[in-house]
Formats: structure tokens, sequence, C-alpha cells
């Protein structure tokens, strides 16, 4: 369970992280605590694996990835385990999901693709149906990013 | 735009994996890096403001915050598409929303703290002009979540 603590940690961790010498005493201050006692409960969360990860998120097309798709796939559901454990070994995807199928969209299985261009796209997608025996998929270009933000949480 | 050099990529890659949860967490990237607390400090505000980085800190695991994420497509109507994708963008649980080739045109995901509230945002948005079909698609198992991008 998170305390009000916690939430208050989040919060802030949810800003934009100070780029300075001592980042995290700037936000302990602002929740209140000591550096010490913030590190510490960051460092649970994260072994709580309350937080993915303390990192920077590039922004992809301005390093060179113009081509990405999202690959909806329809899979057995006794392989989809082993489906998306080829998938998410791909340096290429970035996001694998089994999502529920519906019945006027039969498919189950969600992947992100990133490339330089649209050719090695095609090339990476055309290599996992390979690799996986899949043939029912369906490739959904990025046309335009009309908003793409890290979550607020505890906002609502 | 900057040319990034092979001291750049070196940097995004640390940022990317792994910030240090410490005191001085660029002076530990610098020593990893070999090299200086200033010279890291001063590559990563050159690289924001150049903008390669489109944020850094915190990613969290929304399923063990409490929030659940669903991925909804929908068919729109050409013309209204830059209306209802301004429509979407004011909920603050969206946090992608791309158009996307195919009949369904518009694809979003959204992130809320219960069932309830996430079916009134959608029937509203079921409800917007132009807005022809919605497709639901409730996330179950995620293999993988991973934005990385290796720089060589």
């Amino acid at each position: 369970m998170l305390s009000r603590q916690d939430k208050e940690i989040i919060k802030v961790l949810q800003e934009e992280f100070p780029l300075c010498e001592e980042p995290y005493k700037i936000l302990a201050e602002r929740v209140g605590i000591t550096e010490e006692e913030f590190l510490r409960r960051v460092k649970e969360l994260l072994d709580e694996k309350k937080i993915r990860k303390m990192g920077a998120v590039l922004r992809h097309r301005e390093i060179g990835f113009k081509a990405n798709a999202l690959c909806a796939w329809k899979v057995s559901p006794d392989k989809l385990d082993e489906t998306a454990s080829v998938m998410s070994s791909n340096a290429a995807v970035s996001h694998c999901y089994d999502r529920t199928p519906l019945p006027n969209w039969n498919y189950n299985l969600y992947t992100m693709v990133h490339a330089e261009t649209r050719d090695e796209c095609d090339r990476i997608i055309g290599a996992l149906a390979d690799a996986t025996g899949i043939t029912d998929y369906k490739i959904l270009y990025t046309k335009r990013e009309w908003k793409k933000t890290a979550m607020k949480y505890f906002r609502e | 735009m900057m040319r990034l050099s092979s001291f750049d990529k070196a940097l995004l890659n640390e940022l990317q994996g792994n910030i240090p949860i410490c005191s001085h967490p660029f002076a530990e990237l610098a020593a990893r890096l070999g090299t200086d607390e200033e010279t890291v400090l001063a590559g990563v505000r050159a690289l924001k403001a150049a903008g390669f980085l489109r944020r850094i800190g915190a990613f969290f695991d929304s399923n063990r915050l409490g929030y659940q994420g669903t991925l909804i497509a929908l068919k729109v109507e050409p013309s209204a598409v830059k209306n209802v994708a301004e429509a979407i963008n004011r909920y603050p649980g969206t946090t992608h929303n791309y158009e996307r080739e195919g009949v369904y045109n518009l694809w979003f995901t959204l992130l809320t703290p219960c069932a309830e509230y996430e079916s009134n945002i959608l029937s509203e948005i079921r409800s917007l002009d132009g807005v022809e079909d919605m497709l639901r698609l409730k996330a179950n198992k995620r293999y993988k979540v991973n934005v990385q991008f290796k720089l060589q």
C-alpha cells in the first residue's frame, strides 16, 4: 500500500528532474523530508517495482527512429507466452502486451516496433512473423503524434 | 539540429538505462563514463535543450500504483480527426494518442484509477462528432515495457 508520504514522493518524482549536483536533495525538500529518507524510499519503490526505472526517455524521432508501427497479431492463446517471448527479445520492440480480442477485431498481441526507415521496420516485422509463424497481423504505422506524455498520478 | 558526438551517445545510453539513486547521481554517471560531474551535467542540459530528451525522471508501473490501462482504437471521419484528437488529449489519463494508417485511424491509451471512471470517459468520447466506431482493448499480461534506444 502507498502511504500519503509515498504519494507525495511520487508526485515530486513525476515533475522535471532537477539537473543539478544534488537533485534528490531538492526533491526531498519539496516533500519535507531528509535526502536520506527520500533516497531510501525511492530505492524501496524501485525494489517493489512501483518505479520501473529512474532514467530518461528520448524523443525517438529526433534521434533517427522515424518509422514506428503498432502491430496487432492474432496468436493462438496457447502460444501467447512463447510468441511474446520471441517478440520481446527483439531490441526493436519496445512494448509487447496481450490484450483481450473483440469479435470484430480478433487480434490479441500488440507490439510497438521502431526503426530508422519504413523498409527496415517492415523487414523487422516480417522477421518477427517468420520467427513466430504468425500469418494474420496488421501493421499500423504512426502518421502523427497527437500526444505522448508521462502520466501524472494522484491528481484525480 | 546538433549532431550527436560519441560522448553524447554514450551519455544517452547511460541516461536511458539507469540514473543512480544516490546523493550525487551525475557524479556516479560521470565515473562510469570516465569524466567529471560538471561535464555530464553540461551534456545532459545541452541534450535536453536540443530536444533529444523527452523526459528525465521516474517511470512508474501504473498497475502497481493502482491504475488500469486500456488501448482504444477509434474509427474517425477524416475531417474530424483533429477535433477528436484534441478532445481526447484533454483527459489527463490520456498518455499516448496517435493517428495511424488503417480503418481505425486514431489510437490512444487511457490510464484511470477505476473502471467506472474509464467507462464514463469512453462514453463521452464515443459520442463526439465524427467518431464512427470504438475498440476497447483491455491489457492483460504486459510482456515488455522498455523504451530504450541503443545508440551506436
